[in-house]
């Protein structure tokens, strides 16, 4: 039953300049793309440690995507050279760690395309979806996913029922 | 010193005076020619301009044999099959699928990388110094104008050897046998090549401007190290003179014949007798007589 | 921690597609949130005031805004968290607007999604630490570097608005080319005559510090706060005692040993020199490689003339430090001299139009030279190599530029009006001599620009020939032009007595390595790279420099001065306060952790990241770390992701926090 109704959860890390304001235009220009991406804001895509991508599959992320701005259009000139290196090399590390390399996908989204944002996201979403979810590193997961309670799930009526107890 | 040679076609022909001299050239300078067995055109003039893969393979087979005869260097002294060899080599060597082409037709994979090199490379190989030390007799009466024609200098980024439009390679040469080359304008302008049978009209124009000029700049004899140039110029002369009455013979030799003279050889060793313009350096002008 | 968690609807905006009751009454489950509320529109007075109030009310830590992008109300709920007495940097926006209302269509898994965005942006607010502003003090003092027609007007507009102005200059006067020009497009007055006076007011001016015969060193430090290092060069001329009489240069016995590069080598100079008689400062300089002194030990003429005892063969450079808050780069060009190429150029050169071997093949700034009434033909039109007056003269444009087999792929821009202006100047002097141009294109974009092109062709009687020319070679005296007319469609053969190269304007030869002083970007021409092509053609990426006139693209004299004046106003807007202030995302360093592996340096785009020495007790180094300057340091955290022991972090978007966002996945 959970295997039919699963929806991948991807993380989107991504630049202050480029591509979170890509996604921006995304939105002011109502296009509409699956809920399961949750962007992290960085300063630049250059700031963007391999840890943070390690980190994100460990806690339960089927599929990530990185992005920044286009090559030479750096707000900060270089930083995307150093991303674009890192990633090169890292991305074929990720055999070694036992994740499929598809899961992982970078791109370069500028301010103004706000399309292509939405392509690349549609992109990693049926890709991930297609491979299924992650199960890699589930036993680390569940050793600490209880520090944070899921609670979009929680019956309304037990939080009412709470808030009711309490005033009394 | 052994050195891979590839003739061409014209040096066992129209030009076998460039042969001859070339060889005794390059004995006397202690260096010596393995020539490629089997070696085939070099894929110029008609191939090149109707198929590109068989002027590719005719070239690039003649640098296989190289390859297969061991050999690190070859010498292409015609200016034609140094630019079609040359060419060839970088295609096949910048571009992978012409490459494989080439080796498919040839049933071979190609290895190693052959420098191929035009007579000037040649003599800058075996070593200016020797010619020098091997100067018998000071070309001092000789005015040169060294003419390098169009395919010996150009593409200039492949061929990477001298300026295209100002070169002076030739001259250093030139000057090393105590010869003077002088300065003039017509050195790397076309002589009409291939014209020769189809326009010969064109060719005696364009090769007359070229003798002109290196006449009014005080030359008493041109120098090339092209087999077609040195067709044009010497031979078409006759022609020449009947289409324009007040032209004067003017010797045409080509750089190994001078050089050959500069290590005493004399004039019908070289060959120079077989020229239409005949040339002796006896009879030159003296230096001083001209002072 | 008391998070405070504040849902807006933004009218239907969010509301529509995410159930935003449902989103703040989740939210009140979060770990360490006290109050999640929902509102129609949080950025209107109302909004702020519910948050300013459930902050005052109940001692709230931090907030979180569920509302727009970051982009658009971050700075109001900031402000609003001020007023209430939090941090601004206790604040953070989850996007439920451009990233999920406007972007989905289903209530519930937008609704979802929603709470996870809220559920990040919370966990990452509790690890957000207290920020302040960074106020740096700005030294109000501005460089300018180069003394051509834009550094003289940068530096006049600067000192006239009453802050001081260090003026350097590398040649022994100041006027740049414009000084060379004989006239200038397109209105043919004399350029001397308008740019001179221009000289004099700088020289004069009780603001400007004028450092001629100077380069720059070292540039250290950061907007409104670098540290400038000059090289004064010596003069072998005391500047405060010598009065310009000029009676050493013209007793001086060693007349024809170099070439006057002010005229472009068309003239000689003695060996001590002033490079033209209007130059500012007047006070010579003795070139040390051709003064006989220097030779021999013997002459010493000069100091036997000189009543002001100014000369002082023993004078060294001098290096002299300026506190310096802006800089103003007005370095200028080149002209691209076709002949004298560096054996590792990858720029060919035009061998086939013989320049550098026959005399009377001459570039643009040559031919200046010949037509200007200070030069060394005294304005009248003469070859240099026999002196005669050309009849007939070839002017050929785009040699160098729009040409990447050869030279250069860009369009020099300024060729085809100085070319215009050329073959007139010689038309109004030479009245039977015949003017031929050729040309690829006429680009004469400009006020007044193309009317003049077409006065020189239609008034004038210039000829126009559309074709480029092969080669150039000379005959019974005469240089033999052969070209194409590609509009009729056949080759010329032209007899010239003379022919000029309009030769690209290139940068400067050392412009990189001034570039690597100063830290800013070039082009892969040495052209100075502005911020934004569009949006910021005169800042520099770096703070506080600032470019004005040809060192960033080949420009004519109007726009180089209209560039100089805005790189003026850009320096004025920075002494406009007294402090600068800017937001404190910038990385910090771990001291004990830092291993001094200095990747970090490495790295940094900025140049931010500076070698610190650590001491014991007893005042002995015992280990070196990274220190970031934070008034360089943009904050885009590429050290951070490079450093091995994660001991250099981004303020604001520190590890900690961007694992909490992770984690709350």
């Amino acid at each position: 039953m959970k295997e039919q109704n699963w929806e991948p959860k991807i993380i989107a890390f991504v630049c202050n300049w480029c591509t979170y304001t890509g996604a921006d235009l995304a939105g002011t220009s109502r296009l509409k793309y699956p809920t399961n991406v949750k962007l992290i804001r960085v300063m630049c895509s250059g700031g963007i440690d391999p840890v943070f991508i390690l980190k994100a599959f460990e806690r339960g992320a089927d599929g990530i995507l990185v992005s920044g701005c286009h090559p030479n259009d750096c707000h900060y000139n270089a930083g995307n050279f150093h991303a674009r290196r890192r990633w090169t090399f890292f991305h074929e590390l990720l055999d070694y760690l036992g994740i499929d390399k598809n899961r992982l996908q970078f791109s370069w989204v500028s301010a103004s395309e706000g399309k292509k944002f939405v392509d690349v996201v549609s992109k990693v979403v049926n890709d991930v979806k297609a491979m299924g979810p992650f199960k890699g590193y589930e036993e680390l997961n569940n050793e600490f996913m209880t520090e944070f309670p899921d609670v979009s799930g929680v019956d309304e009526s037990m939080i009412l029922k709470e808030k009711e107890g309490e005033a009394v | 010193m052994k050195l891979g040679y590839f003739p061409g076609c014209s040096q066992t022909g129209t030009a076998k005076e460039y042969d001859i001299s070339l060889r005794k050239v390059v004995e006397k300078l202690g260096a010596s020619f393995d020539e490629i067995k089997d070696w085939t055109c070099c894929g110029a003039t008609s191939a090149h301009v109707t198929n590109h893969l068989l002027a590719n393979s005719l070239a690039m087979r003649n640098i296989m044999l190289a390859e297969q005869q061991g050999l690190d260097d070859l010498v292409a002294p015609c200016a034609a099959c140094y630019n079609r060899l040359v060419l060839s080599q970088y295609e096949t060597i910048t571009h992978p699928e012409i490459k494989k082409e080439v080796e498919e037709v040839l049933e071979t994979k190609l290895q190693k990388e052959i420098k191929v090199m035009n007579l000037i490379e040649l003599f800058q190989k075996i070593g200016t110094e020797k010619i020098t030390a091997n100067r018998q007799v000071e070309l001092k009466n000789m005015k040169v104008a060294c003419y390098y024609g169009c395919l010996l200098v150009r593409p200039a980024d492949i061929t990477k050897f001298d300026d295209a439009e100002q070169p002076t390679s030739m001259e250093n040469l030139v000057a090393l046998t105590g010869a003077k080359p002088v300065d003039w304008n017509y050195k790397v302008e076309c002589c009409g090549a291939a014209h020769t049978l189809a326009r010969r009209d064109i060719v005696l124009d364009l090769s007359k401007k070229i003798l002109d000029d290196a006449k009014e700049h005080g030359a008493n004899v041109m120098v090339v190290a092209c087999p077609m140039c040195h067709a044009n110029l010497d031979m078409r002369q006759r022609a020449m003179k009947r289409e324009y009455p007040d032209h004067k013979d003017f010797p045409v030799l080509y750089l190994t014949e001078l050089l050959g003279l500069a290590l005493g050889m004399n004039e019908k060793e070289l060959g120079i007798n077989l020229h239409t313009v005949e040339f002796n350096y006896k009879e030159l002008p003296s230096e001083k007589a001209a002072v | 921690m008391k998070i405070g968690v504040f849902i807006c609807h933004c009218g239907e905006n969010i509301g529509r597609t995410v159930d935003c009751p449902r989103v703040a009454k989740a939210c009140e489950w979060l770990p360490g949130v006290d109050v999640s509320l929902d509102y129609k529109y949080m950025c209107s007075d109302p909004g702020q005031n519910m948050i300013k109030d459930e902050i005052r009310k109940r001692k709230l830590d931090a907030i979180v805004v569920g509302s727009c992008s970051p982009h658009m109300h971050e700075k109001t709920f900031r402000k609003a968290a001020v007023d209430a007495g939090i941090n601004p940097f206790l604040v953070e926006i989850a996007n439920l607007r451009e990233h999920c209302s406007w972007v989905h269509d289903d209530i519930d898994s937008s609704t979802d999604k929603a709470i996870d965005l809220v559920r990040m942006a919370v966990e990452k607010v509790k690890r957000n630490v207290p920020l302040t502003t960074i106020e740096v003090p700005v030294t109000k003092r501005t460089l300018v570097i180069g003394g051509g027609i834009a550094g003289i007007q940068a530096a006049l507009d600067v000192a006239n608005a009453g802050y001081e102005v260090v003026l350097v200059e590398k040649e022994p006067s100041i006027g740049g080319h414009m000084s060379q020009l004989s006239e200038t497009f397109p209105t043919l007055d004399c350029s001397q005559c308008i740019l001179t006076p221009r000289m004099v007011e700088v020289y004069q001016h009780p603001r400007i510090k004028l450092m001629t015969y100077s380069e720059v060193e070292k540039v250290e430090g950061f907007i409104g706060n670098f540290t400038v290092t000059i090289r004064k060069k010596a003069r072998h001329i005391d500047e405060d005692k010598c009065t310009g009489c000029g009676l050493c240069i013209t007793k001086c016995p060693t007349k024809k040993k170099a070439f006057n590069s002010f005229e472009e080598d068309l003239a000689y100079r003695p060996a001590v020199y002033v490079p033209f008689p209007q130059a500012v400062p007047n006070i010579p300089v003795i070139d040390e490689t051709i003064c006989m002194y220097y030779k021999n030990g013997k002459c010493g003429m000069c100091v036997k003339v000189c009543g002001r005892e100014a000369i002082d063969f023993h004078q060294q450079d001098k290096i002299v430090t300026e506190e310096i808050g802006a800089i103003i780069v007005a370095t200028g060009y080149k002209l691209y001299k076709i002949d004298k190429k560096p054996d590792d150029s990858p720029i060919k050169g035009y061998g086939e139009y013989g320049y550098g071997k026959y005399k009377d093949v001459v570039d643009g700034l040559q031919f200046e030279r010949i037509a200007s009434a200070s030069g060394p033909t005294s304005g009248e039109f003469k070859r240099p190599s026999d002196g005669k007056e050309p009849k007939k003269v070839v002017f050929i444009q785009c040699v160098g530029s729009r040409d990447e087999s050869k030279g250069f792929s860009y369009c020099s821009k300024i060729c085809c009006m100085y070319t215009a202006k050329h073959a007139m100047l010689y038309k109004h002097k030479v009245h039977d001599g015949e003017a031929y141009v050729f040309y690829m294109d006429i680009r004469s974009g400009g006020k007044m620009y193309d009317e003049f092109v077409r006065r020189a062709i239609e008034e004038d009687g210039v000829k126009y020939i559309r074709g480029r020319v092969s080669r150039i070679y000379e005959k019974d005296g005469k240089y033999i032009v052969r070209g194409e007319d590609t509009i009729a469609g056949m080759p010329v053969e032209i007899d010239a007595d003379m022919v000029v190269l309009a030769t690209a304007m290139i940068a400067q030869q050392d412009a990189s390595e001034l570039a690597q002083t100063i830290g800013i970007p070039y082009d892969k021409y040495g052209f100075y790279n502005e911020a934004h092509p569009k949006l910021r053609p005169i800042e520099s990426t770096t703070g506080g420099v600032f470019l004005a006139g040809a060192c960033q693209s080949p420009k004519d004299i109007p726009e180089s001065v209209a560039m100089a004046s805005a790189a003026a106003a850009k320096a004025l807007v920075l002494f406009g306060s007294d402090k600068l202030e800017r937001e404190p995302v910038v990385a910090y360093v771990n001291e004990s952790l830092c291993a001094g592996c200095f990747y970090c340096k490495k790295v940094c785009p900025y140049g931010a990241v500076e070698v610190k020495e650590v001491k014991d007790r007893n005042g002995v180094v015992y280990k070196e770390v990274a220190y970031v300057n934070t008034g360089l340091c943009q904050g885009c955290g590429t050290c951070t992701a490079t450093c091995p022991s994660k001991s250099v972090e981004l303020a604001g978007f520190n590890n900690e926090e961007i694992f909490a966002q992770i984690a709350a996945l």
